[in-house]
């Protein structure tokens, strides 16, 4: 459904251009990971400034870094820092990128409030999620078979922890497999054998415990200063400062509006913190 | 306008209407396949159905066996059937042969109420109470399991089963039972050797379009059967039905890409199991149809 609405989207910016040949278009590329927020971003940018069309095409930051280099986008998303190999393409084109992060995502795993467990590795996490480490025993905590519950295989929250901690592993076949956070969050709430992950939104759910990763926790700090291993930022890039409409988008998403917009669509603000705690409360 | 020709116009439009609802199963029957069937130029039809593993979004590489995902649709089925016939069947008996006309009246509305309960609550309920008592109660690790599932689904299938049983038995014509009386049988004797007997085509029937229900019925699974895609091994280990698979999934399969068209395939699946299991109640509801009090 988001695939088809992006693509009538940018079928709408296109006859847009054509109508309004005065007007500025902008056709933005990279992370599919970044296209929600950008996908409301703009939607909410456009309203305000009317005259101004933009497109969102997205497929991956790999290609959002292409884009940027080869100029076909101003503006990239990308779920990853670029690459030196990509800067120094881009130098040797003339082109000079300049990073923004908009937003972080950042998954913790979360226990139910009974469970004693306080902190995990990352190979734990992995032995737990492939099926390896089955009792809470061997984790120090109270024996008991352990309730593996994952998010659907089609999210891009499956995809980044299975990326991240599974290492592309596959999830061992017994795990709950629940199509929503809402779900995941209920179930960890109502089993004390339960572990799941969520996004820093939920942990503050009642019935949930987060657990802390290596010894760190799962914080909007600990993402900001980089210590915690399951988050990662969410960055545009555009050539050089960006200018005109360009630097108008930029600044709305990174303005109060746009940054409740990154929380709106679960993701963490890189400017209110205080927006995270008050939306898990719900 | 003349009497003949309103006659005709009245007749053709009744005819549109009915056509209407025949075009429109036929529409999706034809978007069903044509979206399923290509699922078998990537995967064969044994690996498909019988294939132990569903990993429909691994990159590398990718497998789309359903035999999980079907056990467990056939296993919440035959387990919610079991706790719902009986139950079904045996409410039917009281309402139509033994309650008093007073307690009829309150009580079959009120089992008929119990079908108009959205799925969602029931599932929810489900999640929310059951889960949760069950685990205490049998002192379990998960309560969103195969039982849990069954339960809720028989409670969905109970309405369907009690009311199309009850107006079998209610049916059964009244000589019938007079003539047993008068030979002597006791009240439970003729229940049992002849109201029952009379009416077992429709109680069959009955039956059927309630397991037919527990088979298509999704919201339910999706929240309670817990979702794991693994042959079911125990009354209180997770399931994923096939609805629960299709409903999960779809919204975020890339359009017309492998996963979508094994989706489809599944709904294939699903959509030729109901169809079966109602061609079997329309079977026996014509085969043993009781006609008059003689065909005993």
């Amino acid at each position: 459904m988001k695939r088809i609405f992006a693509a009538a989207l940018s079928t709408l910016a296109l006859l847009g251009m054509a109508a309004t040949a005065f007007a500025t278009d902008i056709a933005v590329k990279g992370s599919t990971t970044v296209q929600p927020i950008m996908q409301k971003a703009v939607e909410s940018f456009m309203a305000q400034n009317k005259g101004v069309s933009i497109s969102i095409s997205a497929s991956g930051s790999g290609d959002g870094a292409k884009a940027i280099i080869d100029g076909s986008t101003p503006l990239a998303m990308m779920s990853r820092e670029m690459k030196e190999s990509e800067i120094k393409q881009a130098k040797e084109k003339g082109v000079n990128p300049k990073q923004i992060i908009i937003a972080y995502d950042c998954l913790t795993p979360v226990v139910n409030t009974a469970n004693p467990v306080k902190n995990l590795t990352m190979a734990q996490l992995k032995d737990i999620y492939t099926g390896k480490v089955k009792d809470w025993k061997d984790l120090g905590g109270t024996p008991g078979q352990i309730v593996v519950v994952s998010r659907d295989s089609s999210s891009g929250t499956f995809e980044y922890w299975n990326e991240h901690v599974l290492k592309k592993e596959r999830v061992f076949p017994g795990a709950l497999m629940q199509a929503s956070n809402g779900a995941v969050a209920q179930t960890v709430a109502k089993n004390k054998y339960a572990i799941a992950y969520v996004g820093l939104a939920y942990t503050h759910a009642p019935g949930l415990k987060a657990v802390t990763v290596e010894g760190v926790g799962g914080s909007v700090e600990n993402t900001l200063n980089g210590t915690y291993p399951i988050s990662r930022g969410l960055y545009l890039y555009t050539n050089g400062e960006p200018t005109g409409d360009v630097a108008k988008l930029v600044n709305f998403i990174l303005s109060e509006a746009g940054q409740k917009i990154v929380s709106s669509v679960d993701y963490v603000p890189v400017k209110a913190p205080k927006g995270a705690a008050k939306k898990g409360k719900k | 306008m003349q009497r003949r020709t309103k006659e005709t116009l009245i007749k053709q439009a009744f005819l549109a209407t009915a056509a209407t609802s025949l075009a429109v199963l036929a529409l999706i029957m034809i978007f069903l396949f044509m979206e399923g069937l290509p699922t078998f130029g990537f995967v064969s039809v044994q690996d498909f159905l019988f294939g132990m593993d569903w990993y429909p979004t691994d990159e590398a590489r990718p497998d789309y066996g359903i035999l999980p995902l079907f056990a467990a649709s056939g296993a919440v089925t035959l387990l919610s059937s079991l706790l719902a016939i009986p139950l079904g069947v045996m409410s039917a008996v009281y309402l139509a042969e033994i309650a008093s006309p007073k307690v009829r009246a309150v009580a079959k509305p009120v089992v008929e109420m119990l079908a108009s309960l959205p799925s969602v609550v029931i599932g929810f309920f489900g999640m929310v109470v059951l889960a949760p008592f069950l685990q205490e109660f049998f002192d379990i690790a998960i309560g969103l399991n195969l039982f849990n599932a069954s339960l809720m689904l028989a409670f969905m299938s109970v309405p369907t089963i009690a009311s199309v049983s009850e107006d079998a038995i209610y049916a059964v014509p009244r000589e019938l039972k007079e003539a047993s009386l008068a030979l002597g049988a006791t009240h439970l004797e003729t229940l049992l050797r002849v109201t029952l007997p009379a009416a077992l085509s429709g109680i069959g029937t009955a039956v059927i379009l309630g397991m037919s229900r527990a088979i298509g019925e999704t919201m339910v699974v999706l929240m309670v059967a817990g979702g794991a895609a693994i042959m079911p091994d125990s009354i209180f280990g997770p399931v994923r039905p096939m609805p629960a698979s299709i409903a999960a999934e779809m919204a975020e399969a890339p359009f017309r890409g492998h996963h979508y068209h094994a989706l489809f395939a599944t709904a294939m699946v699903l959509f030729l199991v109901t169809l079966f299991f109602n061609i079997m109640a329309d079977y026996i509801s014509h085969k043993h149809r009781q006609t008059g009090s003689a065909s005993l």
